[in-house]
């Protein structure tokens, strides 16, 4: 678990590191119950169904980031649609914005959600979910998605 | 420790506010007479009584089709332009979303800007206003214009230069709490409630010195009674007494500290009852499972007297609410037959699809039943406890947490929103702009932290079963409880209706439509496509012997969010655009006033 008292950049340090240490899981034949998560591949899709973690971030987007970006990141009068700015946007800068928060053109503005716990231990899953829509692999509904696979930790 | 300040500050200034009362505070009568006056619209819906109804009749049914734009005005903010102006005599008062500009503009003059409005305020408030930067209106009393901003902070203007009068901070911003509501001003106060049903504010409706903006009492939602201003023994809920700590007693622990019931709607007043009458939203969170109860006091109507801000009495539409159905809509006070007998009533149009008719004086319910046939969380209201019968596949709490409850109509923006209906006395008819949306809801457990959000759900929403169009623009009857008729609408309306003694009734629509429709048949006489889609609310008055009508155009709000970007269809792709057509295939962002009148 992270610990919430982390300072903005140790914290931000930490999410990016997120992704490497996962990485270097034991790579293994595709299939949803061994799929390991990276900045290149957050998400795991296969006959019309996402991984659970996609599938989590589906939910999580559509509680607290959707009221802004619209349904399924099609973006809003007053936020952009993050299925286009996900085409462009890296992990990184992904997390740098969530947790820093920037200030856009015409008043917009992208709050810090660096203090919000639904959010921070939810991160990776509303990239994965974003990244796929932004690829086109999942539509505006509710993804179809695979059971949730109980992860191994550290088995390296 | 915020919250324990608080409950002092509010006893104290509910005593001072008795000691007042009894010393003897000489009504402003002011307002009472101009709400009467035709030629002006001096309150946002119009009258203290929120009708919406105007005796001008110089625009008829006949002649409604040849109104034509007399002139525009641009406010320079592209946000949702909720709300309307105000007009008192030569001068007519518009506001716009954040950064909360007001204009005063001479009507002798084609609204040629008298004097120009705009605080300053941290942009830091804009990401933590659940849904746009939406403002619905000011309020006048005593020769002040009253503005509620985005950050809270209610000031008094001069009306006739905008000099700042005082101006006082009704929350705080980092908390979640923000504002959208118009103020009222009744006699020699102002009354104002708060936003932030997203971020587990608690909801209070406060009243402040119309002279210098000093706090004289403020009743949360929830809370001990000293908090609530609920009287255990007086106050009633469906004529029984509530008992002590109401506001509590149905809450987990402490969890009604966050208890949200948001008060960001409409305020009426009677003026022989003395009593405001305004919703509470919903209880924080979205996730019902996290807080078991009846959460009492969100999803109520409340009426509360002007000068004391005790509790007369409460009715809870939505014990423990599973779908976000906030209470906060308009409070329509007519007296009119009603099963057989005249009543002093309060008709009430609900997000969670129940038209209410209730006596006003009593709380009494009297009429509950659905304005759109699409409504399925309930089969109906059971007239002796008020409850709404749940249908168990619709209750996002009993199919629990991480299970995505399917097909509930109506969606969480309710079968009508914020968006004020219309009375004419004429036809004793109701209009009532609403939306015809379902959804599918999945709530999740969530953690709460100061200033973020806390919903804890998920929701798709798309067009009710059996069609395509997200609205309908409907006639109601608030004796009989029926649709007398139903205009289809291809998206949701978002704008306040009005109607005139010309049997004339106006309203706009998403794609910037203003229409005009017959009073008595509903059907369509005159339709203008202005700037931009309409979420404001219609205004009718009178300058040199001639009427006309306003409305603010400019996209946004909830509906700038689901609509904008086009619903999802819960059977198809993304593809599936057809008759979903994107709303940015009509209409773009704007801010535009547009006056109508009928040619020389």
């Amino acid at each position: 678990m992270l610990h919430f008292r982390l300072s903005k950049p140790i914290l931000l340090a930490t999410l990016a590191l997120t992704y490497s240490i996962t990485c270097y899981a034991t790579p293994s034949k595709a299939d949803y119950k061994s799929f390991q998560p990276s900045p290149d591949q957050p998400y795991y899709f296969e006959d019309g169904k996402v991984d659970f973690g996609t599938y989590n971030g589906f939910r999580r987007y559509h509680a607290d980031c959707h009221v802004c970006h619209g349904p399924a990141g099609l973006g809003s009068s007053y936020a952009p649609a993050l299925i286009e700015s996900l085409k462009v946007m890296s992990w990184g800068d992904f997390v740098n914005v969530v947790i820093s928060g920037r200030e856009g053109r015409d008043n917009m503005i992208m709050p810090s959600f660096a203090k919000n716990v639904d959010i921070v231990t939810n991160l990776s899953d509303i990239y994965a979910y974003l990244k796929a829509r932004a690829d086109g692999v999942i539509g505006a509904n509710r993804p179809a998605k695979f059971p949730k696979v109980k992860k191994l930790i550290a088995d390296k | 420790m915020v919250t324990a300040k608080r409950k002092v500050l509010a006893i104290c200034f509910t005593a001072s506010a008795m000691l007042a009362a009894a010393g003897g505070v000489t009504a402003n009568s002011e307002l009472l007479k101009m709400q009467k006056n035709a030629d002006d619209w001096v309150m946002p819906n119009g009258n203290y009584a929120s009708t919406r109804y105007s005796e001008l009749n110089q625009i008829t049914a006949n002649n409604v089709k040849d109104l034509q734009v007399a002139w525009t005005f641009s406010t320079g903010v592209l946000r949702g332009h909720e709300g309307g102006p105000l007009v008192m005599g030569d001068v007519m008062y518009i506001h716009t979303p954040f950064p909360n500009k007001v204009f005063a503009l001479d009507l002798n003059e084609d609204g040629r800007i008298i004097w120009k409005y705009e605080p300053r305020q941290d942009t830091s408030v804009i990401p933590v206003m659940c849904c746009d930067t939406v403002n619905r209106g000011l309020a006048y009393g005593d020769g002040k214009i009253i503005l509620s901003q985005a950050d809270t902070t209610l000031v008094a203007l001069d009306a006739k230069t905008g000099k700042k009068i005082w101006s006082v901070k009704n929350g705080d911003p980092s908390k979640g709490e923000t504002s959208t509501a118009a103020p009222m001003v009744v006699k020699d106060k102002v009354y104002i409630g708060i936003s932030g049903g997203e971020f587990g504010v608690r909801g209070s409706l406060t009243a402040y010195s119309l002279k210098d903006g000093k706090l004289v009492w403020r009743g949360y939602s929830m809370g001990p009674d000293s908090d609530t201003l609920i009287d255990p023994n007086k106050t009633t809920h469906l004529g029984k007494p509530v008992g002590k700590d109401s506001g509590i007693n149905t809450w987990q622990g402490d969890q009604w500290k966050i208890g949200g019931g948001a008060t960001w709607g409409w305020y009426s007043y009677d003026p022989d009852e003395n009593l405001v009458y305004y919703g509470s939203g919903n209880p924080s969170t979205w996730n019902p499972v996290q807080r078991p109860g009846d959460n009492r006091w969100s999803m109520t109507i409340f009426a509360r007297d002007a000068d004391s801000g005790m509790t007369r009495w409460l009715y809870q539409m939505t014990p423990h609410d599973e779908w976000d159905y906030d209470g906060i809509n308009e409070m329509i006070l007519v007296d009119k037959k009603i099963k057989g007998k005249m009543r002093k009533a309060l008709v009430h149009f609900d997000r969670n699809g129940f038209g209410y008719t209730m006596d006003r004086i009593t709380g009494e319910l009297l009429v509950a039943e659905k304005f759109d046939p699409a409504v399925n969380w309930a089969t109906h209201v059971d007239m002796k406890t008020g409850r709404p019968q749940v249908v168990a596949k619709y209750s996002t709490h009993q199919n629990g947490e991480d299970v995505n409850s399917t097909g509930i109509c109506p969606a969480a923006l309710g079968t009508k929103d914020q968006q004020p209906a219309s009375y004419s006395p004429r036809t004793g008819l109701f209009y009532v702009p609403t939306n015809h949306v379902c959804m599918d809801y999945e709530p999740f457990e969530v953690s709460y932290t100061a200033g973020q959000p806390y919903v804890g759900a998920t929701l798709s929403m798309y067009p009710a079963p059996g069609g395509t169009n997200l609205g309908n623009f409907i006639a109601w009857d608030a004796d009989k409880g029926k649709i007398v008729w139903s205009n289809e609408e291809p998206f949701s309306v978002w704008s306040g209706a009005l109607s005139t003694a010309g049997d004339v009734v106006f309203y706009g629509t998403l794609e910037g439509y203003l229409k005009a429709v017959d009073a008595k048949s509903g059907k369509e006489l005159y339709r203008f496509k202005t700037p931009s889609g309409i979420i404001g609310n219609v205004n009718t008055y009178m300058h040199n012997g001639k009427q006309y009508i306003a409305v603010l155009s400019g996209l946004g709000g909830w509906a700038g969010i689901g609509m904008a970007a086009g619903l999802t269809d819960p059977t198809a792709g993304l593809g599936a655009v057809g008759a979903y057509a994107s709303l940015s295939d009509y209409t773009q962002l704007g801010g535009t006033l547009t006056v109508f009148s009928l040619p020389d």
